[in-house]
């Protein structure tokens, strides 16, 4: 992975309406994204994402603020130069918007025959597309013909055509069943490798930046609250916003009874393998109640996670924490919303 | 009553009618297509909104579909004579038509042009297509099934127009059913010119959905 930024967003703002009755829905947005990386827009619905990556290809024209393609700032460039960079940012929805009228192939053919490729080479190229999202047999199906899944793989097909450097996917797996979005993604992380391509996801769903993302932006009311690796993300999350998102509030909930505090441990995979959590309540003689625990993989490694109510007696959290030190498991105090 | 003249003069009729309705409809669609597709384009919603144009061009089609076609025919006939020559007859029937009918075209143009999904426009747009294109390799394709329908619906209202030309002399089925069934009280006569046009216009509107039903990939 080199590490020249393909896109850089600058103090980006975005307002939709004017006086009174307006809306902001970006608001001092910075995000500079690498050249080769899976990054993924995280956040809730009204949170601002869809705006935002619709400001990456000027779909949304931004209210201030530049972005940068590749070097070229694009927010001021005249239509048509900004047509023709926009064949290099392919873009993928999470309602698939094919052409209904036209078959896979044609619609793979679409972009192509803009960029004012001679419809020979174009069928040529539609045809190697759908071999690489595996679906070579279905060249003459309609889209209304197609699952939720094939769809999508003929927009990846289609978004891929003109060899963009960027693809840009909004929600692309959102209107999908778990094992088709598993094979969507796994799709575009095979992309990624073997074409180098950038892409960026939005989404809010914490499971898809789990599995491809290397790194996140967490974007909470029209701003973006954090950014970062991954897995650091996940570790450490320093944001309500993040943390919301990691364990969703439902989670930790109200049934809570006890005024123990509550820590936050997470383990790697070295971890996994020894009996920490019942040798800790061994060594401090005192029971614990787990509140939330899962395992997620990211990045191709286990994390346990785990958020623990502790004895009330100040002693008893000191003797535990002393153990976990020893044990090199990361812990952290969750002060947020027990009530 | 059915003479051997009247069977020939019914037959002619037939023919002016078809001729009327046809010619016109292609060319209120000449007119029409490119205006509807204008106003979808220009509309506040649409992929290059001007509130200007989209004001003065939709007044203008309002203008003219709020005439009644009986008025208009007698309003434009300085037109049509510069036009066509005359005021009588089948052929000079086809500018008042036109004129009546292209605002008509284009209002249900634009209808079908705003049913295509947003997001398929959308998606065009984020591949740097131009507005041409996406009216062109889009709107266009995309709405296809609609404009059929929408066309069917256009030609059986424009036969309905040529028949009312019957009054002003107008020439085809209408200007018989005047003629006899009205002038001369002859209602069978003016019910048999009726029930061909009921004909007529049955065929068209089947024809339309056919097509339309065969050229939709939507469906099946």
């Amino acid at each position: 992975m080199t590490q020249t930024p393909i896109i850089q967003i600058k103090n980006l703002n975005k307002t939709f309406g004017a006086g009174e009755g307006a809306v902001v829905a970006l608001d001092d947005i910075n995000i500079s994204i690498t050249s080769g990386e899976i990054f993924g827009i995280i956040g809730l619905s009204g949170a601002g994402k869809s705006t935002l990556v619709r400001c990456m290809n000027l779909l949304e024209k931004p209210t201030t603020g530049s972005v940068i393609f590749d070097g070229t700032d694009i927010t001021s460039l005249p239509d048509k130069n900004l047509r023709h960079i926009r064949q290099s940012i392919g873009m993928i929805f999470q309602s698939f918007n094919l052409l209904m009228q036209r078959t896979a192939l044609d619609n793979i053919c679409f972009p192509l025959e803009i960029a004012g490729v001679s419809k020979k080479e174009a069928r040529v190229r539609a045809k190697e597309l759908l071999k690489i999202v595996g679906l070579a047999d279905r060249e003459k199906a309609y889209p209304a013909q197609l699952s939720g899944g094939q769809k999508q793989r003929v927009a990846i097909a289609r978004a891929l055509a003109t060899k963009p450097k960027v693809i840009l996917c909004d929600e692309a797996t959102s209107a999908l069943d778990p094992t088709t979005t598993q094979s969507i993604l796994a799709l575009l992380k095979e992309l990624n490798q073997k074409l180098g391509v950038t892409i960026i996801i939005i989404t809010h769903e914490m499971k898809v930046i789990e599995q491809i993302c290397n790194r996140v932006a967490i974007i909470d009311n029209s701003h973006i609250e954090e950014i970062g690796i991954v897995d650091e993300v996940f570790r450490h999350p320093k944001t309500l916003a993040a943390k919301k998102l990691i364990f969703p509030k439902g989670d930790i909930s109200e049934e809570l009874t006890g005024n123990g505090k509550l820590f936050r441990l997470v383990f790697d995979g070295n971890a996994a393998d020894r009996p920490i959590i019942a040798n800790m309540i061994l060594k401090s003689g005192s029971p614990v109640s787990i509140v939330f625990a899962n395992t997620k993989k990211i990045d191709d490694k286990i994390f346990g996670h785990m958020i623990l109510q502790l004895p009330e007696s100040d002693e008893k959290v000191r003797q535990i924490l002393a153990y976990l030190d020893m044990e090199k498991v990361t812990y952290e105090e969750e002060k947020y919303d027990v009530q | 009553m059915f003479s051997e003249g009247m069977f020939s003069l019914m037959g002619i009729g037939l023919l002016e009618t078809l001729y009327m309705t046809i010619v016109s409809t292609a060319m209120a669609y000449f007119f029409g297509l490119p205006i509807g597709m204008l106003l979808a384009v220009t509309d506040k919603d649409g992929i290059r909104p001007n509130a200007t144009v989209n004001r003065i061009v939709g007044s203008i089609v309002n203008v003219l579909r709020s005439v009644p076609f009986i008025i208009l025919l007698v309003a434009v006939i300085p037109i049509t004579r510069f036009i066509a020559g005359t005021s009588i007859g089948s052929t000079a029937t086809i500018v008042p038509l036109v004129i009546a009918a292209a605002p008509f075209v284009a209002r249900l143009v634009e209808s079908s042009a705003k049913e295509v999904d947003r997001g398929v426009i959308e998606a065009s747009l984020s591949m740097g297509a131009s507005t041409l294109e996406v009216v062109t390799k889009v709107l266009l394709p995309e709405a296809k099934p609609s404009l059929i329908v929408g066309a069917a619906i256009a030609t059986t209202t424009i036969l309905g127009y040529s028949a009312m030309s019957g009054f002003v002399g107008g020439g085809g089925l209408g200007t018989i059913a005047i003629n006899y069934g009205y002038y001369r009280s002859q209602t069978d006569i003016m019910l048999v010119m009726v029930a061909i046009l009921v004909l007529i216009v049955q065929i068209f509107q089947e024809i339309g959905n056919i097509i339309s039903n065969k050229c939709d990939k939507r469906i099946r």
